[in-house]
């Protein structure tokens, strides 16, 4: 049994285990290789599925002929879309059809085919090698069209349509805010700026690709589903739709997942078709993507364009924000957040920390001729947080003031604070984060050395918050049909004292089985390592959203916490019963028990009542020991801060950039496991940079992928991605009940800002400004070769 | 085609029969049941893949496994106790959360492996330079780095001690 651990001195907790840094439950299986991922699920008989894929960007399919797949040796089946004859699936926004145009994903193309990679076809054969022999021999006849490869050109007059019900290829237009008289307000303005960014698509690529075994259970009656999914209760509920069966004949199960990052929080079509072939062939069936298909008709994310005007007064007071942000969403609305997901985000939160009295902004999702998207983790916020970040750089140089300084006349500091918005931003630690981050890199001397003539060295910000823990009432705000928010958890008291608690959230390398268990500990005085995080199976969990937008602790942390206060409440209403005593006055005694005054029981002798002895249980209580309770976060939700401070050099010879420095104040409320906070941080980071720097997913101009593999798409090392130093502020969330906020997401978000600005801060002599991202090396190379 | 080979693996010798284009990732995944090391890109960029082949580390989707008969080939597997007890490598992992999905753990745990017997006076920056050529999309790299790091030190301290204790 593990001992309660040293507390870390700089943060505060609630109890014995929340904020120590104690060992994983996760790491003895996955340092062991005894993890489970879904590829090492082998079944009795199981067949392989692979897909045929379009290999035209825009096209009609005139004719699918499977014929030469089925004689190939080993194919057992191969099915298209008049086949399986499954439903499509369709995420909707409760919006006018001026404001969203829904547009349904059929599980495999039938009539068109609207980007490289989409499925076609499914082969299914009884090894990995047949499987790939027999999706070569698939004949599928295509009428090409003119693709749409970019949303300029999908908003251009007279362009062809991807998707014939949505006019100017456009999914989503909305104008969520326009302050009244802000136009006046630019008119009059002492200064005013703009920035004009393209930021580039991207992959959130987890390691481990996409994958599913699905195999139909005579004796449960039942279609098992093992996926790696970040939200398998709504997999199971369109899965369930497209096959026709009751959602209680799908079970789905969430195996060790080796990353998601967003892409796995939407329901992907390839776990629904090769289910369906599973439930045709009464077989089990695996699919595994390979890493060609990962990278090319995976969900994508991130490719967004803003034009953003902002104005300032003499003194440097930030007083409208204007933005137009154009995002380009790809062939298709994803399930269930739709092609919303991005513009709707940037709209609602642009304003982000500061105090701007006037805010206009019109969001847009357009459809192209690529792979769909997905959310990935930040969701708009690391391009908002660039553009609104540049737009303080740009004003400070415009106002002969340094970018700090402004920053610091502008950000929120009293709270709760009402933006314009129309949301209630709960206390954070702006202004302390950004001068803490200012100071540490000062006294590091980055400052003077910045100032050396021979070198090229820049130093840049960012400073943002995050909303963290959407509940119902802010995910409905953004009006989709379906709305995420609460988590519900069950407890259960084992005859040992041991507990197992339920969450709808689901880990995948967020260290929950951990964090989650050390929040149980505390609440009911157990060790942590007595508790078990039982997730990711819709027959052991009630109903659960998964995770994605940073809600896990906030929300499904909250619920397991206030399941166990229930538990603990029914521990002592039995131990008080046994004790002939009054239930008030027993109290957990925070080492497995409940105490009355000096006599105490411990939590195995009252559930040897509850269970083996329940005639002696106080009348009205059932036997047995468990407890339910959900949550749901009021209000607005939560928001966690932070400032990143970046310095580069960059190098006149090859435009290359380095990072010398990287440091992250962040404010995330509580820490349960503050060394699993700055995991988050420093791998949010490496993607926030691999953004800003390194990755991007191109195409021809006939919407051919240019980057099928990892020799083209630059996934940064660690050669390129830099220490980071980290330092912790803490307020703590009045709400949520351990007074943690989100951490999952920061890190990404931060990152691009700070790069671009330190990389512009390094340009500074050349008179040239870098907005877009990936920042081009050539770009860098030429101004620094004038200058 | 079928081809009989035979492959010793962490110390067991199995006899197949197998497809010559069969990969040795294959192999130890699916025919000899070792699911520890993990297919990432099956191109041979990530390293995920990554087992030590007479010691020295290899990408196995890269490699048939009719390539490396008579080889000794080590998995992540051969690592810990066979009840459990993680060795010092693994532990370090643990201690600095050198892993958050655990997906690339493997490959790292045998690069590292492989290197450190190598090169068990390896600095910091020399190991950041190692473990560049795998790639991990969680940990932004640093903790496993110092993990690594971690585990050198204390095995060339251990060494020393053994040393010391020897001439005393
Ligand atoms: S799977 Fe072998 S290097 Fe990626
Ligand atoms: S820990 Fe997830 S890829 Fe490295």
């Amino acid at each position: 049994m593990a001992e309660p651990p040293q507390r870390s001195p700089h943060l505060r907790r609630d109890g014995a285990w929340v904020g120590a840094s104690v060992p994983r439950r996760e790491d003895p299986r996955l340092l062991a290789g005894r993890g489970r991922f879904v590829d090492d699920i082998v079944l009795p008989g199981m067949l392989h599925a692979q897909f045929v894929r379009s290999t035209e960007a825009h096209a009609e399919i005139l004719s699918v002929d499977l014929s030469e797949v089925r004689a190939v040796p080993g194919v057992v089946a191969a099915y298209s879309a008049a086949d399986l004859n499954l439903r499509g699936v369709t995420a909707l926004l409760d919006r006018p059809p001026h404001e969203f145009v829904p547009t349904a994903m059929p599980v495999l193309a039938h009539d068109r085919a609207r980007y490289v990679g989409e499925p076609v076809a499914i082969v299914v054969a009884r090894d990995p090698y047949a499987v790939e022999d027999g999706v070569e021999a698939a004949i599928v006849e295509y009428a090409p069209l003119q693709p749409v490869v970019s949303d300029t050109a999908a908003l251009a007059e007279g362009a062809p349509l991807v998707h014939a019900e949505a006019p100017r290829n456009t999914l989503v237009d909305v104008s969520l805010f326009a302050t009244e008289g802000i136009d006046a307000i630019f008119d009059e303005a002492h200064t005013v700026v703009e920035v004009h960014t393209k930021t580039g698509r991207q992959n959130a690529l987890p390691l481990e690709t996409r994958g599913v075994v699905a195999d139909w259970d005579d004796r449960d009656e039942q279609l098992r589903v093992q996926t790696c999914s970040q939200v398998p209760h709504q997999v199971r509920t369109v899965l369930a739709r497209c096959v026709g069966l009751d959602e209680k004949q799908v079970r789905v199960i969430v195996p060790d997942m080796g990353g998601g990052f967003g892409q796995k929080c939407v329901v992907g079509r390839e776990e629904i078709a090769a289910a369906a072939a599973a439930l045709r062939l009464r077989r089990p069936v695996k699919w595994i993507e390979d890493r060609r298909d990962a990278l090319t008709a995976a969900f994508l994310a991130r490719e967004q364009r803003y034009a953003v005007r902002a104005a300032f007064s003499a003194e440097g007071e930030i007083l409208a924000l204007d933005a137009d942000v154009v995002c380009d969403m790809g062939a298709y609305s994803c399930y269930p957040f739709t092609a919303g997901i991005e513009p709707l985000m940037a709209s609602a939160e642009m304003p982000g920390v500061y105090k701007i009295p006037a805010y206009r902004v019109r969001g847009r999702a357009v459809t192209t001729n690529k792979a769909p998207t997905a959310p990935y983790r930040g969701v708009s916020r690391p391009q908002y947080v660039m553009v609104v970040e540049r737009v303080f750089e740009k004003a400070a140089r415009a106002l002969g003031l340094d970018a700090v300084e402004l920053r610091r006349r502008n950000v929120i500091t009293v709270f709760p604070y009402k933006g314009v918005n129309d949301i209630t931003y709960d206390p954070g630690s702006y202004l302390e984060s950004l001068d803490l981050c200012e100071q540490t890199l000062r006294d590091e001397g980055w400052f003077s050395r910045r100032s050396d003539e021979n070198r090229v060295i820049g130093i840049g910000f960012s400073c943002f918050s995050e909303r963290t823990g959407y509940g119902s009432g802010a995910f409905a705000q953004r009006r989709m049909e379906v709305v995420p928010g609460f988590d519900i958890s069950e407890i259960r008291m084992d005859l040992n004292g041991t507990v197992s608690v339920t969450t709808g959230t689901l880990s995948h390398g967020q260290s929950h089985e951990t964090t989650m268990a050390q929040i149980v500990a505390d609440r009911l005085g157990i060790p942590y390592d007595r508790v078990k995080i039982v997730q990711g199976d819709t027959d052991r969990i009630t109903y659960g959203w998964g995770s994605f937008a940073s809600r896990s602790i906030t929300i499904g942390g909250s619920a397991v916490a206030a399941a166990s206060v229930k538990l603990g409440d029914q521990l002592r209403e039995i131990a008080a019963h046994l004790l002939e005593a009054d239930v008030d006055s027993a109290e957990l005694d925070g080492a497995g028990g409940v105490r009355v005054g000096d006599r105490s029981l411990s939590f195995a002798e009252i559930a040897d009542v509850a269970y083996l002895k329940a005639h002696l249980l106080p009348k009205g209580v059932g036997p047995g020991l468990s407890a339910t309770a959900s949550f749901d976060v009021g209000g607005d939700g939560t928001f966690s801060n932070a400032t990143h401070g970046v310095v580069v050099e960059l190098d006149p010879g090859t435009g290359g950039i380095e990072i010398l420095r990287y440091v992250c104040v962040e404010d995330c409320g509580v820490a349960i496991h503050p060394q699993v906070v700055e995991g988050q941080a420093r791998g949010g980071i490496a993607q926030g940079i691999a953004g800003a720097l390194f990755e991007q997913v191109t195409y021809d101009d006939a919407g051919q992928p240019l980057a099928p593999s990892f020799m083209e798409y630059k996934v940064p090392t660690a050669a390129e991605i830099p220490d980071v130093r980290i330092e912790h502020l803490e307020t703590p969330c009045a709400f949520t009940e351990s007074g943690a906020k989100g951490a999952g997401e920061g890190g990404t978000i931060g990152a691009p800002a700070a790069v671009l600005n330190a990389v512009n801060d390094a340009l500074r002599h050349t008179g040239v400004e870098l907005d877009d991202t990936p920042v081009p090396r050539e770009a860098i190379f030429r101004a620094l070769e004038k200058a | 085609m079928i081809q009989l080979i035979e492959l010793t693996v962490n110390g067991e010798r199995h006899d197949l029969a197998i497809e010559p284009r069969r990969t040795l990732v294959d192999v130890l995944r699916h025919d000899l049941g070792l699911t520890g090391t993990h297919v990432g890109c099956e191109h041979g960029i990530c390293g995920a893949c990554t087992v030590l082949v007479d010691g020295a580390p290899a990408r196995a989707c890269l490699l048939f496994a009719a390539q490396v008969e008579g080889a000794e080939i080590r998995t992540v597997e051969s690592l810990a106790e066979p009840d459990g007890t993680l060795n010092d490598l693994q532990r370090c992992f643990s201690e600095h959360h050198g892993l958050q999905c655990g997906f690339c753990t493997p490959g790292m745990l045998m690069l590292a492996e492989g290197y450190l017997a190598e090169e068990p006076e390896a600095t910091k920056e020399e190991i950041r330079e190692v473990v560049a050529s795998n790639l991990c999309r969680c940990t932004g790299y640093q903790t496993i780095v110092e993990a690594i790091d971690d585990c050198a030190s204390r095995r060339r301290a251990a060494f020393q001690d053994q040393l010391d204790r020897s001439t005393a």
